[in-house]
């Protein structure tokens, strides 16, 4: 049953996923639940079925991505879910979306590593295992909500440049948005722009399934649909046979991350407050942007000229817009449930033309607006 | 920032905290108002701390967690223990004293209702006592209207419970008018 949702309502995060899923016409879900993501699964194995759908709960995180990219071959929009120990069983067929150009997409719903670390506690421990987490260059496009009604936008975004560039897309929440509830109001039905993946223009006998267009993603047949071809997650040439040619090899592995490398205007998303005279930049991603933004507040009520950059695309990384602000402020300040691990990224891009310092808690909770103010009043 | 109300309802898992924070949550936004609710909880299913946030305000929330609440809901003694001192100047606290024997160092606006208790003796079933005190909260503190809170925890329970449920609320709802008087 569909229903149009137009009034304001109490959504939790993983709630808004589901939604956004179902809207951008996500029709099957392979899975092995995992606080702090079970919501997702659960409210899929309620509703797919209903769709004409399928949710599958598979014996464990291998077998959930690998039921989703056989999906994926076969024609429907693909989704999982899972946290950080599934995330890392995922990693092996990852990167065989990567390789074999299938679109789906994954939810990993941050808690506290590594390891089972504590289940039920937020972290943003796997920004660098979304964008490096399976073996050998890969084209990955990672996704980062801060509340509830970004959440179900970014799903729709990551399920619409999944089938768009042929590519695996990372929707990388924590614990914080997904089991947050606010006040959201959801556009109708009709008003969710969708993206369907290329199809082939030609007939199957003239199919070379892996000949790119102009903008480098080739077409895609379905499974099912009379055109036969392999695939592989070995290198391979344009009809799909595995190939050991270095030239080949290597021109596979450059269009990849060429046809995400040259659509950064499409991929790259991102949201700023009182950035416009800021000296000092916060730079702050997922959960963490909630209490930056309070903190940003807070320094422009004291008359300090503070703003706040919110990346919504991780990776990608918004290289030349964080080059921007190294030459406009004097201080980027990077908070993070993590060690620092995009902060690292931020000071390979700024160098020496602005100071770059985190703010990095690892304790289960929230960063406080305090410890970012604080931060703040540090480089005044 | 303007005016916002940040509510911590707090115990032990189980008693159904989680479920009473969303219901208030709920019943602001029936009221017209924005509002955010986060939680906290261990690993188990029953048992350890568990501790449910609401903040409720007519403009954007930034911050979802609770500091300083201005109402503060306590129903187990390490609830107390961990949580009392954090009341914000001026906040309401409401102790569940059937849970909460030691409360040294109170200092403000406490009311001790035996919710529990009268959850088990006065409705039949100690399950409810989450809405036994979301009714004698509301009554002493007005964050939500008694309809908004109604309604919401019609639309948040399980078929079946309605009656249950509702004799609950007004249970709690009284039990507040009494120490109110």
């Amino acid at each position: 049953m569909s229903q149009v949702i137009e009034m304001a309502r109490l959504m939790q995060g993983n709630e808004a996923v589901a939604e956004g899923a179902l809207a951008a016409g996500v029709r099957f879900f392979a899975g092995y639940p995992i606080t702090p993501s079970t919501e997702i699964a659960e409210i899929m194995a309620d509703r797919l079925p209903r769709l004409g759908g399928k949710f599958i709960q598979m014996e464990d995180e291998i077998a959930g991505l690998a039921a989703v990219i056989g999906a994926s071959l076969a024609g429907l929009k693909a989704l999982t879910a899972t946290s950080g120990p599934g995330f890392s069983l995922m990693q092996e067929n990852l990167g065989f979306a990567a390789m074999a150009e299938v679109p789906c997409v994954i939810v990993n719903v941050q808690r506290s590593g590594p390891s089972t670390g504590m289940p039920t506690s937020p972290a943003q421990g796997d920004v660098m295992q979304a964008r490096w987490g399976t073996h050998g260059d890969h084209p990955v496009i990672v996704l980062s909500p801060s509340s509830v009604r970004e959440a179900y936008d970014l799903t729709v975004r990551a399920v619409n440049l999944a089938e768009k560039y042929r590519v695996p897309v990372i929707l990388l929440m924590d614990e914080v948005v997904g089991h947050l509830r606010e006040k959201v109001v959801l556009p109708a039905r009709g008003e969710v722009e969708t993206v369907d993946r290329p199809s082939p223009k030609v007939p199957p006998g003239e199919y070379v399934p892996f000949r790119p267009e102009d903008n480098l993603v080739p077409p895609m047949a379905n499974f099912g649909e009379g055109y036969r071809y392999h695939v592989t997650g070995l290198a391979h040439d344009e009809k799909g046979t595995p190939t050991n040619n270095p030239a080949l090899a290597e021109q596979l592995l450059l269009r990849l991350h060429d046809k995400i490398n040259m659509h950064l205007d499409d991929i790259l998303l991102d949201d700023a407050k009182f950035l416009e005279d800021a000296e000092i930049v916060v730079l702050a991603y997922g959960s963490t942007a909630r209490p930056a933004r309070r903190a940003v507040k807070e320094a422009r009520g004291r008359g300090i000229k503070a703003g706040l950059y919110r990346p919504l695309t991780l990776w990608p990384f918004p290289a030349k817009k964080v080059r921007e602000l190294a030459e406009q402020a004097h201080s980027i300040i990077v908070p993070e449930m993590n060690l620092g691990q995009y902060r690292l990224e931020v000071e390979r891009v700024v160098r020496d033309r602005a100071r770059v310092s985190g703010v990095n808690r690892v304790h289960g909770e929230l960063i406080e607006p305090e410890e970012i103010t604080a931060a703040i009043l540090e480089v005044v | 920032m303007g005016k916002s109300m940040e509510l911590r309802l707090s115990g032990t898992g189980g008693q159904g905290l989680i479920l009473a924070g969303i219901i208030i949550a709920d019943a602001a936004i029936r009221d017209g108002k924005n509002s955010v609710q986060s939680q906290s909880y261990g690993p188990e299913a029953r048992g350890g701390a568990s501790r449910a946030e609401v903040i409720i305000s007519d403009e954007e929330i930034d911050y979802p967690r609770v500091a300083h609440p201005n109402v503060l809901l306590v129903m187990s003694q390490e609830a107390y223990d961990k949580f009392a001192a954090d009341l914000d100047r001026g906040g309401v606290m409401i102790i569940d004293s059937t849970y909460v024997q030691e409360r040294p160092g109170i200092d403000g606006a406490v009311y001790t209702l035996p919710i529990s208790s009268t959850a088990r003796e006065q409705v039949g079933r100690e399950m409810v006592a989450n809405v036994v005190a979301l009714g004698a909260m509301v009554r002493i503190t007005g964050v939500v209207s008694r309809r908004a809170l109604a309604d919401a925890l019609l639309a948040r329970i399980p078929r079946g419970t309605e009656e249950l449920n509702l004799k609950a609320l007004e249970t709690g709802w009284q039990l507040a008018e009494k120490v109110l008087h």
